[in-house]
C-alpha cells in the first residue's frame, strides 16, 4: 500500500543525457547534418513568425532534440508555419525548414 | 659601443628575440633554466589553426639563432642589477654576466589544475589536462582511459584556471578555446567512434582561421558544443566521470557520463618572473603578468632603461603573436643600444 | 581514485582546533533526534580524553534555525550570538565548541562579518549592552565538536574495543560520509579538509578501520534546507534530495552513513522510511535500510559503549545489522526499556522497510 504523507517526491528536472532517447537526434544528424553547425545565436527565434505569438522557440527546440529531450518538442514543433524566415537569417546556413520537416518525420518513425 | 644583450628565457619569444638580435648585429647570450630550449611550444604536437607540426616552427627558430647566439641551458637567473655600466645578471651557476640590455622572455606556466578542486584532477583516474593530451599526440600514443580502454565519450572543459575569480584569475588565456577545438578534431581523427563534447562559456575564435576551424569541427568532425561551464565532476563506480553543467541554451541543468575528461588549462605568470619584477620594481597588471610602459606605443619597454619584455611574460599569447612581439622587441633593443629614438 | 591527490588537498585545509578547555554549546534539536549523541561526546571528553568541557544552562538557541528559515533577521541573530559569547567570557573560557553544524556556520559567518565590518560588531556590542548589560570577548578558537573528535580520533582508536571491520569477511566496512552544508561550504578554510573533499569524518573512518566511499552525489545536500522541509507541501523537495543521494550511493553497498550535522542524520535516516512507505524502495541489503550514525554514536561504538546508552534504539533504520557486522554485543530485550527499566513502547513495523531479526 502506498502511503500519502501530503507531499510527493519531486522528479529530477535536469537533462539526463545518458538516459535520454536520442533517436530523433540521430535521425536528424543523418538526414540534415547542417544542424550541427548551430552556434546558438538565436537569430532564428528572433525572426520567427510563430514564436512572437505562441510558445515556440526554434533554437531551443532543436537544442532539446540534440539533448534527447523530446516530450515537449513533439507538441511544440507543430506550431511552425514553414515561412522560412529562420533559414534566411541563419549565419551558419543551417537548413532550418528541413530541420523541422526531418524532426517531424523522425517523430512519426520513432512514435 | 658595447653590443651585448642577454635574453632570459629560451622559449619561442626568447629564441626569436635572440635570433633577430644576432641578425641585427648584437652579441647575444640566451639563458634557459631547463636543459634545452623550445619552451612550451616544444611540447606541442601540432599547432592551431593550421595544425602545422610544432617541431617545424621550433626548428626554424633554432636555425635562425645559428652559431652567433651563445645559448646557456641549465642557467637560472638569481638576480639582475641595473648599474651605470648597464646590467649585471647573476646566475645560480657560473660567473655573473654583463650586458648593455636585457630582454625578459620568461613566458608563463600552465595553470595547476589541482587548484580547481571540484574537477578532481590528480584524484580521479580519468581526468587529464590539455598538455597531457598534447603529449599523447606528440608521442604517437593511443588515447585510452586509465584502465586501457578506448574512450567512447570524451569531455573537453574550457576555461580551466581562466575567467575564474575562485582561482584568482579573472583574465582569459586566449589560446585555450582554439586549442580545445583543435584537440576535439584530433580526438575524432584518432578515434572516429568516440563522441566529443566541448563545454564552453564563449568560444573566443579571435584570430585568422580560428572560426573556420570551429566550423570544421562542427561540420566535418561532428564535435558537440554545449554552452555551460563545468560545475563539478565526480567519479562513477566504473571510473567513468559524471559531469554537471548547465546547458545554458536550454536553461536546464545537464548531467552526462564521459570516459575521459580533458581540462583546457590556462596561462599563469611564472613565480620566477615575480622575483625579477620585484627586484627591478617592474609594473605588473592585476593578472600578475608584467606590464610594458605603454600598451600601444611602448609595448616592449619597461620603466628600467635597457630592460625589455617579449612574449607571454606580458600575458597570454599564441605562438604567432609571440614571434611578432619578439621581433619587435629586437628592433627596440637595437635602437636603444645605438642610441636612436624609435618614433612609433 | 588517487588517494594521494586527496591527501594533498587535505594538507592545504588544516585548521586550528583547541586542545583543552572547551565551552560546549548544544544543538536545539539533536537531543530529540539522536538523544545519546551529545551525552556521549561529553562522556568521551571526560572519561577517555580527560578534558575540561564546560556547559552553561543559560545557553539558548543561536537562532540559526530561525535565521535559515527566514524568520530571524541577521541583526537579531548576531545579538543572540553575542550573548552566547558573553556567557563563555563570564565562565572564563575562550574555546567555543558547537554541537550543531548550522550554529558553527552561523558563528563563522558572524565572526567573519565582524572581521570585515568592525562597525557592525560595535553596533551589536551596543545592542547586547542595551538588552542585557553584558559584554564579551570573541572566542580564541571556534570549532565544531566533530573537529574535536577528529583531533583526538587516534586516541579514541587506541582506547577502542572495536574497529570498522566486518568480522565475517575481515574486510573494512564501506562507509559514506556526509558533511552538513554549513560546515565548510560557506567557508572552505574553516572545515578540516575544505569543502570539496572534507576530511573531518573521512579521517575518523580511516583511523577507525573503515573505507570511505566516494560516490557521485556526495556533495549534494541531504535536503533539509530548513524552510524547504518546515512547510509540509515542500517536503517532496527535501525528500527528492535524499533520494538522489541514496540512488547514487546504493551501487557501492554502504555499510552505514556517518554524519556531523543535526539535520542530515535525521533526514537520511527518516526519509528511508518515507521512501519505503511511499514507493516501496529500500536501499540496504535484503529490504533493510542503510544505518545512519552521528560521529559521537560511532565513537561510542568504537569505545564499546552500550548501543542503547548511545540512543541507537531511536533510529528509524535499525542499527543491529551493523552491530552484528562489527561484533558489538547488544541485548535486544533491553532495546525499548527506559533508563529506569520500564517498557517505553515499541514502534509499529513499517510496511516495507524491514525490522531486523537478530540472527
Amino acid at each position: 500500500m502506498v502511503k500519502n504523507f501530503g507531499y510527493k517526491i519531486l522528479s529530477d528536472a535536469s537533462i539526463d543525457f545518458d538516459r535520454n532517447d536520442k533517436r530523433i537526434a540521430d535521425y536528424l544528424k543523418a538526414h540534415e547534418p547542417s544542424m550541427n553547425l548551430c552556434i546558438g545565436c538565436g537569430s532564428c527565434t528572433a525572426t520567427c513568425s510563430a514564436g512572437h505569438f505562441v510558445d515556440f522557440n526554434i533554437r531551443r527546440i532543436h537544442t532539446f532534440i540534440r539533448r534527447g529531450e523530446t516530450n515537449q518538442v513533439k507538441r511544440d514543433i507543430l506550431k511552425c508555419m514553414f515561412c522560412g524566415k529562420c533559414q534566411l537569417v541563419c549565419p551558419r546556413g543551417v537548413n532550418l525548414r528541413n530541420v523541422i520537416l526531418t524532426i517531424n518525420r523522425a517523430i512519426e518513425q520513432t512514435g | 659601443m658595447n653590443k651585448k644583450v642577454i635574453v632570459v628565457g629560451g622559449g619561442v619569444s626568447g629564441m626569436t628575440a635572440a635570433g633577430a638580435l644576432s641578425e641585427l648585429g648584437m652579441e647575444v647570450v640566451l639563458l634557459e633554466k631547463d636543459d634545452h630550449t623550445g619552451g612550451h611550444a616544444g611540447n606541442w604536437d601540432r599547432l592551431f589553426p593550421s595544425r602545422r607540426p610544432g617541431k617545424e616552427v621550433i626548428d626554424f627558430i633554432e636555425k635562425s639563432m645559428s652559431s652567433t647566439v651563445e645559448i646557456r641551458c641549465g642557467s637560472r637567473v638569481t638576480s639582475i642589477d641595473r648599474n651605470t655600466e648597464g646590467f649585471t645578471v647573476n646566475l645560480h651557476n657560473g660567473d655573473p654576466l654583463t650586458a648593455e640590455s636585457v630582454v625578459i622572455a620568461t613566458g608563463y606556466e600552465l595553470f595547476d589544475a589541482r587548484k580547481k578542486e571540484e574537477y578532481g584532477y590528480g584524484i580521479y583516474d580519468n581526468v587529464i589536462t590539455s598538455a597531457e593530451l598534447e603529449a599523447i599526440f606528440k608521442e604517437g600514443r593511443q588515447l585510452v582511459t586509465h584502465n586501457g580502454k578506448t574512450p567512447q565519450r570524451v569531455g573537453l572543459i574550457h576555461c580551466v584556471g581562466s575567467r575564474d575569480e575562485k582561482v584568482g584569475n579573472l583574465y582569459c588565456s586566449k589560446v585555450c578555446c582554439v586549442t580545445g577545438v583543435k584537440q576535439a578534431i584530433e580526438i575524432r581523427e584518432m578515434l572516429p567512434g568516440c563522441e566529443v563534447f566541448s563545454f564552453y562559456m564563449d568560444l573566443r575564435m579571435y584570430d585568422r582561421n580560428f572560426e573556420e576551424l570551429y566550423y570544421e569541427a562542427q561540420q566535418k568532425w561532428g564535435v558537440n558544443f554545449i554552452r555551460g561551464r563545468l560545475s563539478e565532476c565526480a567519479e562513477n563506480p566504473d571510473h567513468s566521470l559524471i559531469l554537471k553543467t548547465e546547458d545554458t541554451l536550454t536553461g536546464r541543468p545537464l548531467k552526462m557520463t564521459v570516459d575521459l575528461v580533458v581540462l583546457l588549462v590556462g596561462f599563469v605568470p611564472r613565480p620566477e618572473t615575480r622575483i625579477i619584477s620585484d627586484m627591478l620594481k617592474l609594473q605588473t597588471g592585476s593578472d600578475g603578468f608584467l606590464s610594458p610602459v605603454d600598451e600601444h606605443f611602448k609595448d616592449n619597454s619597461t620603466s628600467v632603461p635597457g630592460l625589455f619584455l617579449a612574449g607571454a611574460v606580458k600575458g597570454p599569447a599564441c605562438i604567432v603573436n609571440s614571434i611578432a612581439d619578439a621581433r619587435a622587441t629586437a628592433v627596440q633593443v637595437k635602437a636603444y643600444i645605438n642610441g636612436e629614438m624609435v618614433k612609433w | 581514485m588517487k588517494i594521494e591527490g586527496k591527501r594533498s588537498i587535505w594538507k592545504e585545509y588544516q585548521k586550528e582546533i583547541a586542545d583543552d578547555r572547551y565551552f560546549y554549546v548544544r544543538s536545539c534539536v539533536r537531543q530529540n533526534f539522536f538523544p545519546g549523541s551529545e551525552k556521549t561526546f561529553l562522556r568521551i571528553m571526560k572519561d577517555v580524553l580527560h578534558k575540561d568541557v564546560f556547559e552553561n544552562a543559560s545557553h539558548t538557541t543561536c537562532s540559526g534555525i530561525g535565521y535559515h528559515s527566514d524568520v530571524v533577521p541577521f541583526e537579531t541573530a548576531m545579538t543572540m550570538v553575542a550573548r552566547q559569547f558573553a556567557i563563555m567570557t563570564e565562565a572564563g573560557y575562550e574555546n567555543f565548541t558547537t554541537s550543531c553544524i548550522t550554529s558553527f556556520g552561523l558563528y563563522s559567518e558572524i565572526l567573519e562579518t565582524w572581521h570585515h565590518f568592525p562597525e557592525v560588531e560595535e553596533r551589536v556590542r551596543q545592542h547586547l549592552i542595551n538588552a542585557t548589560g553584558r559584554t564579551f570577548n570573541k572566542p580564541a578558537n571556534l570549532a565544531h565538536a566533530s573537529d574535536v573528535i577528529f583531533k583526538f580520533r587516534k586516541e579514541i582508536a587506541a582506547g577502542g574495543m572495536y574497529r570498522l571491520i566486518n568480522k565475517h569477511t575481515g574486510k573494512p566496512l564501506q562507509v559514506v560520509e556526509h558533511i552538513g552544508c554549513h560546515y565548510s561550504k560557506m567557508f572552505p578554510a574553516k572545515g578540516v579538509g575544505g569543502a570539496e573533499y572534507p576530511y573531518v569524518l573521512a579521517g575518523m573512518i580511516e583511523d577507525w578501520g573503515g573505507d570511505v566511499i566516494d560516490y557521485p552525489e556526495r556533495r549534494h545536500c541531504c535536503g533539509f534546507g530548513f524552510r524547504q522541509y518546515l512547510i509540509q507541501a515542500n517536503r517532496g523537495y527535501s525528500l527528492a534530495c535524499s533520494k538522489k543521494k541514496f540512488d547514487s550511493m546504493a551501487p557501492y553497498k554502504p555499510d552505514f552513513i556517518l554524519t556531523n550535522c543535526p539535520g542530515c542524520p535525521m533526514f537520511l535516516d527518516r526519509w528511508q522510511y518515507a521512501l519505503s512507505e511511499m514507493e516501496g524502495i529500500t536501499y540496504g541489503e535484503n529490504g533493510l535500510g542503510i544505518p545512519v550514525l552521528t560521529y559521537e554514536e560511532l565513537a561510542g561504538m568504537i569505545l564499546g559503549y552500550d548501543p542503547w546508552d548511545l540512543g541507537l534504539q531511536v533510529h528509524q533504520v535499525p542499527v543491529e545489522p551493523l552491530l552484528d557486522k562489527i561484533g558489538i554485543p547488544y541485548d535486544s530485550k533491553r532495546k525499548f526499556l527506559t533508563m529506569d527499566g520500564k517498557m517505553m513502547g515499541q514502534p509499529k513495523a513499517p510496511s516495507h522497510l524491514k525490522f531486523y531479526q537478530h540472527e
